[in-house]
């Protein structure tokens, strides 16, 4: 045992200014520590805020409880869904979901291979977020089947009905992205948690805390073989959760893009999805990790550097998302195509078209502000944006799937679509189930990645090194 | 801990030394390596670059095994696909052909990618020996700092070249600290 006592640094430390990644003076123990304390911190010293949080976050998870329940006793009618918007919070909260997701791998995998050092920090919780993300995400399609208990027909499996799914259907996509994009996620987070899961069964201070440790760290001693072998396996699921992560969301965009419906049937959907995903995914990590940093006082480990490349990230997606828009709105005007056209115009203007105006707003208009630098190195600023982006992103997914389908082809089957309270109970208890899991997994894991933050240390020391050298 | 009596060979996994930085370590690691002794492992709490290949690591096979799970992953997918359609239920719309293959490429490209991540797991954890409970390198009480902040070197008691007494003082010549025999 190394550290005696075990409490959150007394004073509010300073960050170290959007140049640095680290504090200087850390060196390996005491990242160690710090990262480790949150975790071995006595439940009752935890932060109010963290106890506040995660009660209020359980009272929602009793809500989707209620909600579920209900949904499962009297059926899809509790819903507001009905014909012609058979897709409604359902698909909405799926597809949203799934976008957070996204900006995990992207840190942890995508910036890997470009060589960000900025990642460090970020990614160990990103990942995490990605994959409660998921978890809500896949509750979501199961839930909208109506008979959920069933749901394991969408797998191909020997049965004595001699049915298979259609494979040749995006629906079936997937089943298949959506399940391996779960799996690697959790491979590629746990793989990255070992070392770490070592350091902490060699710091708990209590033998029932070393020896869960010590089961989950699988014996991870820190060999020099066992290391250069386990770079080697980091960096191929790096590589391989790239083009997951491009695939994943190109084939949600599928759900919509392959259908005749029109307003689904284009193909800029998977691109600009990908980048909505991605748009949607840093904004979640900034609202998340913006308290995080400052009930946990981790200014020093995550500083303004991370939040400002995070918020420059948005600015790019977002820009990409506005170029989806206008490439939508331009190609249903050029194509000529009366349906298209009348969609398009009714998207905007018909009985929806509050939500298209609201989207324009959180997902283009206001994000521009991050175009200043005063502005992106304001914290309570950027938290501000990420909710509103957000916020901007599931109105995206509202507006693409209700404004596409309320208009069918012939006016008698026009319709409206009201959600109803298990409709926002369903989607506002997912949001609580993913706070629950944020709020206990930063209690009981390192939500920064350890040995990578030494990583830094060592080659901050490097870089010290050398140019005293060259003085 | 080397006034422990450890007498037979046996009884001993090895010798080992502590150093406070990874470059320490490296040069100790180099010099080991240049005096022949080959049975030895490094642990650092971090990846150290050129570690591995000092104590004289040179094929690393993940990479490999992970090409055999994703082409493994690939074609399975793709031939069960086939096999669901073509043999097991075929199915005639609208008189479209039953090897509709250009429809198969999204989930045969996540099988190949889920076998070659699940792969990379497993031959990583398996060529690394992992899980593994017990290891005689934990009988050293400093040995938990390899976690934190410590490097270490042991030679191997298995090494031909190696003695317990004169592998410590070649162990100390290095600047090593903390330099003890490691109970088997």
């Amino acid at each position: 045992m190394i550290t005696e006592k075990i409490e959150l640094p007394p004073e509010q430390i300073p960050d170290p200014g959007p140049n640095r990644i680290l504090s200087p003076g850390h060196d390996y123990q005491s990242v160690s520590e710090r990262i480790g304390g949150v975790v071995l911190l006595p439940l009752v010293n935890s932060p109010k805020k963290w106890l506040v949080g995660a009660f209020i976050s359980f009272i929602f998870v009793n809500i989707l409880m209620f909600c579920m329940y209900v949904l499962f006793f009297r059926g899809i009618g509790t819903w507001g869904v009905n014909i012609p918007i058979g897709w409604g919070f359902a698909i909405v909260n799926f597809v949203w979901w799934i976008g957070i997701g996204h900006a995990g791998t992207l840190i942890s995998a995508i910036l890997f291979l470009l060589k960000q050092d900025w990642r460090t920090s970020i990614n160990r919780f990103s990942e995490a977020m990605t994959l409660f993300a998921v978890a809500c995400a896949g509750m979501f399609p199961i839930l909208h089947l109506g008979r959920p208990w069933l749901a394991y027909w969408l797998f191909p499996y020997p049965n004595s009905m001699w049915l298979w799914p259609q494979p040749r259907s995006p629906l079936e996509w997937d089943v298949f992205a959506v399940s391996t994009y779960g799996t690697v996620s959790l491979v590629f987070w746990y793989i990255g948690l070992v070392p770490d899961l070592a350091t902490m069964r060699d710091i708990a201070p209590k033998m029932w805390q070393k020896k869960i440790y010590a089961v989950l760290a699988l014996g991870w001693r820190g060999s020099a073989i066992h290391w250069h072998r386990y770079q080697k396996a980091y960096l191929l699921l790096a590589g391989l959760a790239t083009p997951l992560v491009l695939s994943v969301h190109t084939v949600v965009s599928f759900d919509f893009a392959i259908s005749i419906i029109p307003g689904w049937h284009t193909t800029i959907f998977p691109p600009y999805f990908v980048a909505g995903a991605i748009y949607s995914g840093f904004a979640m990590v900034l609202t998340l990790i913006i308290p995080m940093r400052a009930w946990y006082n981790m200014r020093d480990l995550v500083t303004l550097r991370h939040i400002e490349s995070a918020a420059k990230l948005m600015l790019g997606t977002g820009l990409i998302v506005a170029y989806g828009y206008s490439m939508e709105a331009f190609f249903s005007w050029y194509s000529g195509d009366k349906y298209e056209s009348f969609m398009y115009w009714n998207r905007m203007t018909g009985p929806y078209g509050f939500t298209y105006a609201m989207l324009i707003a959180c997902n283009i208009a206001i994000p521009q502000l991050l175009w200043i630098k005063k502005v992106r190195q304001t914290i309570w600023a950027v938290w501000v944006l990420s909710i509103i982006i957000n916020i901007g992103m599931w109105l995206e997914r509202f507006v693409i799937v209700v404004t596409s389908l309320h208009r069918d082809f012939l006016p008698s089957s026009w319709g409206m679509y009201i959600p109803t309270k298990y409709d926002w109970g369903t989607y506002a208890g997912t949001i609580g189930f993913f706070l629950l899991l944020m709020f206990l997994f930063v209690r009981m894991l390192p939500s920064i990645s350890i040995f990578e933050v030494r990583e830094v240390v060592h080659h901050e020391a490097h870089e010290r090194q050398e140019l005293l050298e060259a003085q | 801990m080397s006034q422990l009596e450890l007498s037979p060979l046996e009884d001993i996994h090895g010798a080992m030394a502590e150093f406070d930085t990874p470059e320490e370590l490296i040069a100790a690691c180099e010099k080991a390596y240049a005096e022949g002794f080959r049975k030895m492992d490094a642990y650092a709490p971090l990846p150290v670059e050129g570690l591995a290949e000092a104590i004289g690591f040179k094929r690393n096979k993940v990479a490999f095994c992970v090409l055999i799970g994703g082409i493994c992953g690939a074609i399975g997918g793709f031939a069960l696909l086939e096999w669901i359609t073509v043999i097991a239920y075929p199915h005639n719309v609208g008189g479209r052909p039953l090897n509709s293959w250009p429809a198969y490429i999204p989930i045969t490209f996540e099988c190949m990618i889920l076998l070659s991540a699940l792969t990379a797991m497993i031959s990583m954890f398996a060529m690394n020996g992992l899980p593994k409970p017990y290891h005689p390198v934990f009988n050293i009480p400093e040995f938990e700092r390899a976690s934190i902040d410590k490097f270490f070197l042991c030679i191997e008691s298995r090494d031909p070249k190696f003695t317990p007494d004169g592998t410590l003082d070649f162990l100390r010549g290095l600047g090593g600290k903390e330099v003890t025999l490691v109970p088997a």
